[in-house]
């Protein structure tokens, strides 16, 4: 392997491993998610190093896009759900896009 | 809304352990790693032995969809399982983005957008059969378009009449329940494909997958069974 390749590898290995630690120690969720989405982002660069490209393209397609689409969801309902309990605007009649 | 709430809960001693036991964990996988052989094996040569009847070219596709064929037939089901557990789970009035996102750009974007995530699967579903691609990595960018236009237009997930909806998310799974049996009937072993058909069956299943896939991440990220006003009467 050539020292560019060593050098590509050892900064993936830093840096998935202090995206791990600055995700889960975030006082922040939202910042978490964004963060794992990067982290998924970089888990599919090393599927490509691993000689695994089917995989890496699954996980960033479904591990980073899709799973952060999901968190981030989850987040707002949950704030949602802390809030003090407001009737909840579901006109879906009048928001539809005219298109 | 912060977390900083739960970490301050945990006592700094049992942290340090929790700590000190990962670091352990991890220690030990590194020491595994190490010892392993410097060029693994395993089943490579068996399938290149075999890539040439498998009727694609690829032997990720080849493995996926007629060697371990059923292991992605079980794979499909469970798909729909999941699909059918986050229904019973999630209320159904309150699932979902609620207001679409604000602002133009999303909406005109989603004019160029759409069609050319439409052509990427359609390609990445094609190209399965000889590069990198498949029913997965195709079903997965149709999800990242559905959840783009439940974004931008949330309704969209009750307009889908619920024949179209349901039929869609079995359309994987009967896909090759139809081309197992078939093939019973035709070799009378389960998922034999007859000679010479298998790079045909295998397109057609994944194609049928790839719709499935797409439609149970988006029903994945919509999060419960969308809800139908009464004077809509579901088809």
């Amino acid at each position: 392997m050539t020292l560019l390749l060593w050098g590509f590898d050892l900064t993936l290995i830093l840096s998935l491993a202090w995206l791990g630690w600055r995700l889960l120690a975030s006082a922040d969720l939202f910042k978490a998610i964004v963060l794992f989405i990067v982290f998924g982002l970089l888990i599919a660069l090393t599927w490509v190093r691993l000689g695994a490209p089917d995989v890496a393209l699954a996980e960033a397609a479904i591990g980073a896009g899709l799973t952060g689409a999901l968190l981030l969801t989850a987040l707002r309902r949950m704030r949602h759900d802390d809030q003090p309990r407001a009737p909840m605007q579901r006109s879906s009649n009048n928001k539809e896009r005219p298109s | 809304m912060t977390d900083t709430s739960a970490t301050q809960t945990i006592p700094r001693p049992a942290r340090l352990l929790v700590g000190l036991l990962t670091l352990l964990l991890a220690a030990a996988l590194g020491w595994a790693l190490w010892h392993l052989p410097g060029t693994a094996v395993g089943l490579a040569p068996e399938v290149s032995a075999r890539l040439a009847d498998s009727g694609v070219r690829n032997p990720v596709t080849a493995v996926l969809l007629n060697f371990r064929g059923y292991d992605t037939w079980l794979e499909l089901a469970v798909l729909l399982l999941a699909v059918l557990g986050s229904w019973t789970l999630a209320h159904t009035t309150d699932v979902g983005p609620v207001e679409p996102v604000p602002g133009l750009l999303l909406s005109a974007l989603l004019r160029l957008l759409l069609p050319l995530m439409v052509l990427v699967a359609g390609y990445l579903l094609w190209i399965g059969a000889t590069a990198p691609g498949g029913a997965f990595q195709a079903g997965s960018v149709l999800a990242a378009a559905g959840v783009l236009i439940l974004l931008a237009w949330p309704a969209a997930a009750e307009r889908l009449p619920d024949s179209l909806l349901r039929g869609g998310l079995s359309l994987g799974l009967a896909g090759f329940f139809a081309v197992a049996l078939g093939s019973l009937a035709r070799t009378g072993y389960l998922l034999q494909y007859p000679t010479g058909w298998a790079g045909r069956l295998i397109l057609l299943i994944e194609a049928a997958a790839t719709l499935s896939i797409g439609l149970t991440l988006t029903a994945l990220f919509v999060g419960g069974r969308p809800r139908r006003t009464e004077r809509e009467s579901s088809p």
